[in-house]
């Protein structure tokens, strides 16, 4: 086989001189490189109902009203009403594109129990239809659909062999694309179709798959050869919707997404605060918790912001109906009813189990395609898993999460989870933004805790905030940390409350004591006046003494020579010691 | 090969209706001339004088081909007494083609 190295790729390189024909499917022209090799003849195989007609006629009623190659759709299995009806579904009118001499329609419808061979025969009047056709409209594009009831009708099965290799040769020299449609065999030899021959002389084979797992559908496509070119060699979900078929290639997660710098809030501030500003604009955000925590209150916060800004928001519920929602929003202080008026916001509701898993996926891009949405929650993705293998559900939201981006829509997923699961860290990695909800249950009540888990390209909070639903939405209230470990609820509240009483009591200890040590300063400081008073009268005393004293000796000095002159005293006296 | 007895035969052949028989052959190929002459031979021992062969060659008539629903050739088409047969091949395996046409009940 060709290229099985390449396990995923979306622009395959195209051999030289190997020119593609646009199918016009979504995801298909992605993982080909293109599209289906210019004249050449493309197999489609797959059981009954896998959807080969539909991929058919796609693939002509696309080149009709895209790419202005008329085409020529021979069909072995319906009458030419059916047909319309089938083009029909897919939104076209057959009989436009007929009138307006774009298609032609060649329906036979072969009874083997009509025909009896009698000997030698060929498919002459076939090609002489063909050509025909071809030449009445200019034909590029032709379906055969389905060669498995040329097989059966017509007995002789080396005839047919030959015949069909002939017919492939001719259509290559035309230089037609075709798409051959084939039942895929059931021989358990390994081969594609029931005969085995005509993956051997096409040049692409596409095989699809319908595979049924715990009751729930899921439609495959894989191209198992394509000569001269790379292809994907992934197997593809695809779906059958109102829009079409549509090809999700999962790998095509390719990163090619333009990243915004723009903020986009949650609405709810703290939150954003959280986030370093809110989500950045076309991001995706994961919210995942346990039952209860409130992931679809803050779903509601998101889409309601969305809308308050003028935008479109979507709003898919996979486990509970719209009105019930709306209602519980309500009481939480959320009106999303007016916006739902407005026209602002779509809210679409379905239980997982009513679908398949790629009807899911056909419903949101439908949905998308509609509503054109700039915000978008997705509420409930793990309830996809009712029974569904986890990777198949894994793959499903990524190709969700995939298209929401690819489409730069800012989305919120919720997910049922406990921590970090298996599943929840599969998706997580697609995901730019990662919340967790849980719950811790002390003292007989049960309160909600938010974290951020990862926030790609913005510093975020490494705190713990406490999610209280409120009667005007929901906040987000620092959690008391402290030697009692992380509390919450009616414990921080306890606990602050006690941490009020106890400041109080601080503040009042404290101002009494100041109060007091004021009163004593201020006696200090009248004391200190006294002191002072005291002390200046007792210098000026001091001074008045000494001054006294010096008048006293002075006084006494004069007596004594007076004294002296009177006894007619020897100088000596002066000098000497007194006698 | 065992030879047709007609007149102990109760078959469709026997009831003395017109027949109204088409071939489609592609242009004067082999096969389709071959197919002529050996539907015109059962037809002479079986039906003599209550028939009538149309011969369409599809390559210059396609369209009517494909609106009787012809994609191989020869084919030879019964269009009366119905209900329509169609017996594809050269009819060289004369069993089936008396068979085909209802011209005489299986070999007892």
């Amino acid at each position: 086989m060709d290229s099985t190295m390449l396990t995923s790729l979306t622009d395959a390189p195209v051999g030289p001189g190997l020119e593609k024909v646009p199918t016009g499917i979504q995801g298909l022209d992605q993982i080909t490189g293109g599209g289906l090799p210019r004249g050449r003849v493309t197999l489609v195989a797959g059981s009954a109902g896998a959807g080969k007609t539909l991929l058919g006629l796609n693939f002509l009623v696309a080149g009709a009203r895209q790419y202005g190659e008329p085409g020529v759709i021979m069909t072995f299995e319906e009458s030419a009403a059916k047909v319309a009806l089938n083009v029909r579904s897919l939104g076209f009118d057959l009989d436009e594109l007929q009138r307006s001499g774009m298609l032609v329609v060649l329906a036979f419808q072969l009874d083997p129990s009509e025909i009896v061979n009698t000997g030698e025969f060929d498919f002459q009047p076939l090609f002489a239809i063909l050509e025909d056709a071809i030449k009445q409209v200019g034909a590029k594009r032709v379906l055969l659909d389905t060669i498995e009831v040329i097989f059966g009708a017509f007995g002789d099965k080396a005839i047919v062999r030959s015949e069909l290799i002939r017919l492939v040769r001719w259509l290559d020299d035309r230089g037609i694309t075709a798409v051959l449609t084939g039942e895929r065999g059931d021989r358990g030899d390994g081969s594609l179709t029931r005969h085995g021959i005509e993956e051997y002389v096409t040049d692409c084979v596409i095989v699809l798959d319908h595979r049924v797992t715990a009751e729930i559908s899921t439609r495959r496509l894989r191209v198992v050869k394509y000569r001269g070119s790379a292809h994907g060699t992934n197997e593809y979900p695809f779906l059958i919707s109102a829009h079409g078929f549509t090809v999700l290639p999962i790998t095509s997660v390719a990163l090619d997404y333009a990243a915004s710098e723009e903020r986009v809030s949650t609405g709810i501030l703290r939150l954003d605060h959280m986030l370093g500003g809110g989500m950045f604009r076309g991001s995706t955000l994961m919210v995942s918790g346990t039952a209860g925590t409130g992931k679809t209150s803050l779903g509601a916060h998101v889409v309601n912001s969305a809308c308050a800004r003028g935008e479109h928001a979507l709003m898919v519920l996979l486990e509970e109906s719209p009105d019930q929602v709306l209602r519980n929003m309500r009481s939480v202080g959320l009106d999303l009813r007016p916006w739902v008026e407005a026209g602002l916001l779509r809210i679409w509701a379905a239980r997982p189990s009513a679908f398949g898993l790629e009807t899911h996926l056909a419903i949101l891009a439908g949905l998308i395609e509609d509503e054109k949405p700039s915000v978008a929650v997705l509420d409930g993705i793990a309830s996809l898993s009712n029974g569904v293998l986890t990777t198949e559900v894994t793959s499903i939201v990524a190709r969700q999460i995939d298209l929401l981006k690819s489409r730069g829509i800012t989305s919120m997923v919720t997910a049922l989870g406990k921590g970090e699961d298996v599943s929840t860290v599969a998706v997580s990695a697609m995901v730019d933004t990662w919340l967790q909800l849980g719950n811790i249950e002390a003292n007989g009540e049960r309160n909600r805790l938010l974290f951020v888990l990862k926030s790609r390209g913005t510093s975020h909070s490494n705190q713990v905030r406490e999610f209280v639903l409120t009667d005007h939405g929901v906040e987000l209230v620092d959690v008391y940390v402290g030697a009692a470990g992380v509390l919450a609820g009616s414990a921080r509240v306890t606990q602050l409350a006690a941490e009020r009483d106890e400041d109080l009591r601080i503040a009042e200890e404290l101002a009494g004591r100041r109060r007091e040590l004021n009163r004593s300063v201020i006696e200090r400081e009248a004391h200190l006046v006294a002191l002072q008073d005291q002390l200046d009268a007792e210098r000026t005393e001091i001074q008045r003494i000494d001054l006294r004293a010096g008048h006293q000796v002075a006084d006494t000095q004069a007596d004594r020579s007076e004294m002296a002159a009177r006894r007619w005293a020897d100088d000596t006296i002066h000098n000497g010691e007194p006698r | 090969m065992s030879k047709p007895h007609p007149a102990n035969d109760s078959t469709a052949a026997d009831t003395g209706e017109q027949w109204d028989l088409v071939v489609y052959v592609t242009d004067a190929s082999p096969k389709g001339q071959q197919a002529i002459a050996n539907l015109r031979r059962a037809c002479e021992e079986h039906l003599a004088g209550r028939y009538k062969i149309e011969i369409v060659d599809v390559l210059t008539n396609p369209r009517r081909a494909a609106a009787d629903q012809i994609l191989a050739a020869p084919t030879v088409v019964r269009r009366f007494p119905t209900p329509i047969r169609k017996l594809v091949g050269d009819l060289s395996d004369s069993d089936r083609l008396l068979l085909g046409l209802e011209l005489r009940r299986s070999a007892s």
